[in-house]
């Protein structure tokens, strides 16, 4: 199945040939969990604060689905 | 020597010194400010007029050796746009020098005789009493560069632009960087206007020879500023190269946007398409590619975070300082504009004219709802502040913020709670921070009680931001925690570490009892952080403030907001429960 990922901010450094809110699409076995995802990319777990899928917070053991759009986020607040 | 007020009457153009009275005593920055306001200021006064007072107040730590990140000033008095009580709390390098001058509080009352502006230079040895002729009518960046010249010692200056001078309701303080840069803000609520009404263009803080901030128990500050410290050098977000570090607070912009939070187009979707255009990793790019910017800048000396940035402009030369995640909101998502230069010099307006950026993004918001410009359009969007440099009847009209605005032009999506706009977190898709706007004395205010933290960020826990439940109770720990960390002169900024890291906590709690000479258990936070929300409050309520006015406006309950298709169904007794503690 196909997912699009995405990484903000301090994250961004593990992926840099993607431009600001760009997307890696990715082919990943049926089953695949976030976290499985977030190994394969080479993102520090501990650099992790929150992963979204469709604009929602999801959990690292959940399962990822055909078209999902995934964006692994590090600590990040504002004002 | 004990912290003493210090009382100016610009009727009489003269100044007191006076004793702390023991009812104050325990308070600092928006606790003081706001009890001063509740004590002194008749809540049904008009927040213009000869009785109400601008109050001014650091926190409990700044100007304590090396405090960390402590360089908030408190302001206080009746708002002109919300007609209830607000503090409004800024950085810059007023906070240290006012409490290094041994002040624990400076109370503003009275007014001039008619068409007579003044700059006030406070110093150990009293206030003196200028004419501003040689500044009125100038915008902040000139009255900074103007006053360093004529005062000596590199002063704080806290000054307010041509729309406090004019009275607008949108009218902030404006407090000078570490680089004599206006930028860092009291920006809501338009407490400029109140400081322009005392005929105050500039108040000048020299705190040369001062006898410095007494400590009444060093170990224990010492002991507590070491762990809390230790809490913001360490955790991802605050750290030398963490998220604020390199990329600011507009980290968030991506973010909130990935959320389906981001108001766009005055808050009709949750998302804007341009997002990353004017978002923090594209304020790194620019200062990377241009340079004569920088990230990672300071607001004031002693701050370890640093999330302040410099922008360039295409020739490379520093333009402005900061585009925060808000201004980059309010002036480009919200208006529909992805243009981060464009942002960068209205940024500079607001700076210059001394306007509240959130106020400032969501009228040019209302005004292209309403007609008066496409959204999107960047030039007709920078040429609105010329109507108010101009102070034409136009630029009046958007002086006075978004519901006069809306007013002017018909427009029914009105994005205000107790008339201050929202900032730049959807209520819809963001249940708890809705909460927040709702029922915050302030008016819609996110620092108010930044629900944001669990509700994104995955700090101090996760909650899911659709939903209604638990929210009231979250809202309300929020708001009274932030009313502490709003009074002890930290920056709101500590409040992600200290969540996180309990020594960090214990270490903030335990140098405020350091300063203060009392015992770190002695102090629950969150009780005194609901007794200022009381104090507050209860001005509000003697304001004519009801139920009615803990509302979010009539549009979220019917309106479906994209991505995720939701209204605002939060049950009215649920925000009724928040402050029920009180009756």
């Amino acid at each position: 199945m196909k997912v699009e990922v995405r990484v903000f901010a301090t994250l961004r450094r593990y992926l840099p040939e993607l431009g600001i809110g760009e997307a890696r699409v990715m082919d990943v076995p049926d089953s695949t969990t976030l976290d499985e995802i977030r190994v394969i990319l080479e993102l520090p777990a501990e650099e992790v604060k929150v992963i979204m899928v469709n604009h929602l917070q999801a959990d690292p053991e959940d399962l990822a689905a055909d078209g999902d759009r995934i964006t692994y986020i590090p600590a990040v607040a504002g004002g | 020597m004990a912290r003493k007020i210090l009382r100016i009457n610009m009727g009489a153009l003269s100044f007191a010194y006076e004793e702390v009275p023991g009812k104050w005593a325990k308070w600092g920055g928006r606790g003081l400010t706001s009890v001063i306001v509740a004590d002194e200021v008749d809540p049904t006064c008009h927040p213009l007029g000869p009785n109400n007072k601008l109050v001014i107040a650091p926190g409990w730590v700044s100007g304590a050796p090396a405090a960390p990140s402590s360089g908030r000033t408190s302001f206080g008095g009746k708002s002109p746009l919300t007609g209830g009580i607000k503090e409004s709390n800024s950085g810059g390098i007023s906070a240290q020098k006012i409490a290094k001058l041994g002040l624990a509080a400076i109370i503003i009352e009275g007014v001039p005789e008619k068409g007579k502006w003044y700059t006030l230079a406070i110093t150990k040895d009293g206030v003196s009493f200028d004419s501003a002729d040689d500044i009125l009518g100038k915008g902040m960046y000139e009255v900074d560069e103007i006053l360093w010249k004529k005062f000596s010692n590199e002063p704080a200056v806290i000054g307010i632009g041509q729309a406090g001078e004019k009275k607008l309701s949108n009218a902030g303080i404006s407090v000078n960087d570490p680089e004599n840069k206006p930028g860092r803000y009291a920006g809501r609520g338009g407490l400029g206007a109140v400081m322009g009404a005392r005929g105050i263009k500039a108040i000048v803080v020299d705190d040369t020879d001062g006898p410095g901030v007494e400590v009444a128990n060093m170990d224990l500050f010492k002991t507590g500023r070491k762990k809390l410290t230790d809490a913001i050098m360490s955790h991802d977000l605050t750290k030398p190269g963490g998220g604020l570090n390199l990329y600011g607070t507009n980290v968030l912009m991506n973010i909130i946007n990935e959320a389906g939070g981001l108001p766009t187009r005055n808050f009709s979707a949750g998302q804007f398409e341009g997002a990353s255009l004017i978002s923090g990793e594209m304020v790194a790019e620019m200062v990377e590619k241009r340079g004569g910017g920088m990230t990672g800048h300071g607001c004031h000396a002693g701050c370890i975070i640093k999330c302040s940035n410099i922008y360039p402009d295409e020739k490379g030369d520093a333009l402005v300082s900061c585009v925060e995640y808000e201004t980059a909101w309010a002036l480009g998502a919200n208006c529909g504009i992805d243009d981060l230069d464009y942002v960068a010099q209205m940024t500079y307006q607001c700076n210059d004219l001394g306007l509240d950026s959130i106020e400032a993004g969501n009228t040019i918001a209302i005004a292209m709802e309403g007609g008066a410009l496409e959204f999107g359009d960047k030039v007709g969007a920078l040429g609105l502040f010329d109507e108010i440099r101009k102070m034409s009847p136009l630029g009046r009209i958007l002086g006075q913020g978004v519901e006069a605005t809306a007013k002017a032009y018909g427009v029914h999506r009105v994005p205000t709670v107790k008339g201050q706009s929202m900032p730049a977190y959807e209520p819809r898709a963001i249940k708890g921070i809705g909460v927040t706007y709702a029922t915050t004395p302030m008016g819609a205010d996110h620092t108010a009680g930044y629900t944001i933290a669990p509700e994104i960020a995955g700090v101090s826990g996760k909650v899911d931001p659709l939903t209604d439940e638990g929210k009231a109770a979250l809202s309300l720990t929020f708001q009274a925690a932030t009313a502490f960390i709003d009074s002890t002169g930290y920056c709101l900024f500590i409040a992600f570490p200290i969540l996180d890291i309990e020594t960090g906590f214990a270490g903030m709690v335990e140098s405020v009892a350091g300063v203060m000479g009392l015992e770190a258990d002695g102090i629950d936070a969150i009780e005194m952080g609901k007794e200022i929300l009381k104090v507050e409050r209860n001005f509000n309520k003697q304001a004519g403030f009801t139920s009615a006015d803990d509302r979010l406006p009539e549009f979220m309950r019917y309106e479906k907001l994209p991505p995720h298709d939701v209204v605002w169904t939060m049950p009215d007794e649920d925000l009724d429960e928040v402050f029920a503690w009180m009756d």
